[in-house]
């Protein structure tokens, strides 16, 4: 029975960033656990699905079951309606998430990993005050698995974290109310991400049209947290926007979530924890993407447990913290930078949004990239645009 | 007192990833707070994408 077994790792969440740990991690001979909350692992998806294809190899072969359409031209759309739309340098997708979600544990199972759905856990195991396993509720029956590492894979309302002490609040300020629609009956584009940037329509974020096929697209929004104080919801906003551009359209399903945009998370790692994904902030704070991300800390999480585990060593917070080195020393740089553009572009009013786009469109068609429209946001700092081009959606 | 509308609510987390005091706890399909640590400081309300939280002052018995 997989509840009375002991295993090197528990890895808590079955989204792409711990499919990905348990799958590295079983793959070197590691007894692995996966445990799900939800019944059927990717369902409902909370997430827009874009990704970028060079991305998505770093770990993954492209499956043609993943990939609901395949985009190659970004639409930004101002306040006052004008619009640019920019060609990709390389192609990204659209995802199905609840088939690559499922087939990511898939591929954790067929390396040995043992993963198990219903599986609510509720806190930590402590013995002789330090971490050694699990405990939770797994349909109606309550279980207790112990373990030498625990992995938090466990999305933005991460508790793994929490339990095990490490500060995982977020502010207002760094997280988006997100609420997106899949809806069809509608004329869409199928090979065209468009964005609404505007602080009337989405006050700290933007409203995304993510194509899902010919007919139908994922609509999403996300606002800022503080912006709901005082104003709309993003279901009101978002509910809005699709009644106006819409009005005929069918809704498939409804997907909701907190949207993380934040700095790196202070500490990744504590004595027999780890936090890679969502759990521990790994999205792009201007984007809000997030998949190819995660699933990078992943693989650096899972060398860095991998090394300590196979040689014996203990998996305390000094040998575990590698993985936050490593981090901060490369994407985790990133994202800070990223950040720092967020804060800037945050300031922009719908009048400077308006005569950004207003100045795009000048430029010569053969000109405008991503990095050239960054720069014409921030143009003291164009040092930083390259990078965020890079990583818009997806990475 | 904050209140939930389960009807509505879709058990994102999002209230749980802004609650200070870590007194939301989600299952599947559930949501409990505990309010004996809530603070009332509404925080989940704000971040709550479909208002499906709200806050009701506290009945006196």
């Amino acid at each position: 029975m997989w509840n009375t077994k002991r295993y090197d790792i528990i890895v808590v969440g079955a989204g792409p960033a711990g499919s990905t740990f348990a799958r590295i991690a079983a793959s070197k001979g590691l007894s692995v656990l996966l445990l799900e909350r939800k019944t059927r692992i990717g369902v409902p998806v909370r997430c827009g699905e874009g990704v970028i294809d060079s991305g998505l190899r770093l770990f993954y072969e492209p499956c043609p079951e993943w990939i609901a359409t395949t985009i190659d031209k970004f639409c930004f759309i101002a306040p006052n309606g004008s619009s640019i739309a920019v060609k990709l340098q390389e192609k990204g997708y659209i995802l199905n998430r609840n088939v690559f979600d499922s087939d990511l544990a898939k591929f954790a199972e067929k390396e040995g990993a043992t993963v198990v759905t219903n599986a609510n856990v509720n806190s930590l195991l402590f013995e002789n005050d330090k971490v050694a396993g699990v405990k939770g509720i797994c349909n109606n029956e309550p279980f207790e698995i112990t373990s030498k590492l625990v992995i938090g894979a466990d999305g933005v309302e991460s508790r793994i974290g929490r339990f095990a002490g490490i500060n995982t609040k977020i502010n207002l300020n760094n997280i988006d109310s997100g609420y997106q629609k899949t809806i069809s009956g509608i004329d869409v584009d199928r090979n065209v991400c468009s964005f609404y940037i505007s602080n009337e329509l989405a006050p700290g974020g933007y409203i995304w049209i993510f194509p899902k096929g010919n007919d139908s697209a994922n609509i999403g929004i996300g606002i800022s947290g503080k912006a709901h104080i005082n104003g709309k919801s993003a279901k009101t906003r978002l509910d809005e926007f699709l009644d106006l551009k819409y009005p005929k359209h069918k809704v498939e399903s409804i997907s909701v979530g907190g949207i993380p945009l934040s700095k790196p998370i202070k500490q990744m790692v504590t004595d027999s924890v780890m936090l890679i994904g969502d759990a521990a902030r790994t999205v792009n704070p201007l984007s809000g993407g997030g998949i190819i991300l995660g699933m990078k800390s992943a693989v650096k999480a899972a060398d860095v447990a991998v090394k300590i585990l196979i040689s014996d060593k203990e998996p305390t917070k000094i040998n575990l913290i590698d993985y936050q080195k490593q981090w901060m020393n490369s994407e985790g740089k990133q994202i800070n930078r990223i950040y720092r553009i967020k804060t800037a572009v945050d300031k922009l009013t719908d009048k400077d949004l308006n005569n950004i786009i207003e100045r795009v469109n000048k430029l010569p068609v053969e000109k405008r990239s991503l990095a050239r429209i960054f720069r014409a946001c921030i143009p003291q700092k164009p040092s930083l645009l390259f990078d965020v081009a890079k990583v818009f959606v997806g990475y | 007192m904050i209140e939930v509308d389960k009807g509505d609510c879709d058990f994102c987390g999002a209230c749980a990833a802004v609650c200070p005091v870590d007194c939301i706890e989600l299952y599947e399909k559930d949501i409990k707070i505990d309010s004996k640590k809530c603070t009332e400081c509404k925080l989940c309300i704000y971040i709550c994408p479909i208002e499906a939280m709200s806050y009701v002052e506290h009945e006196t018995v």
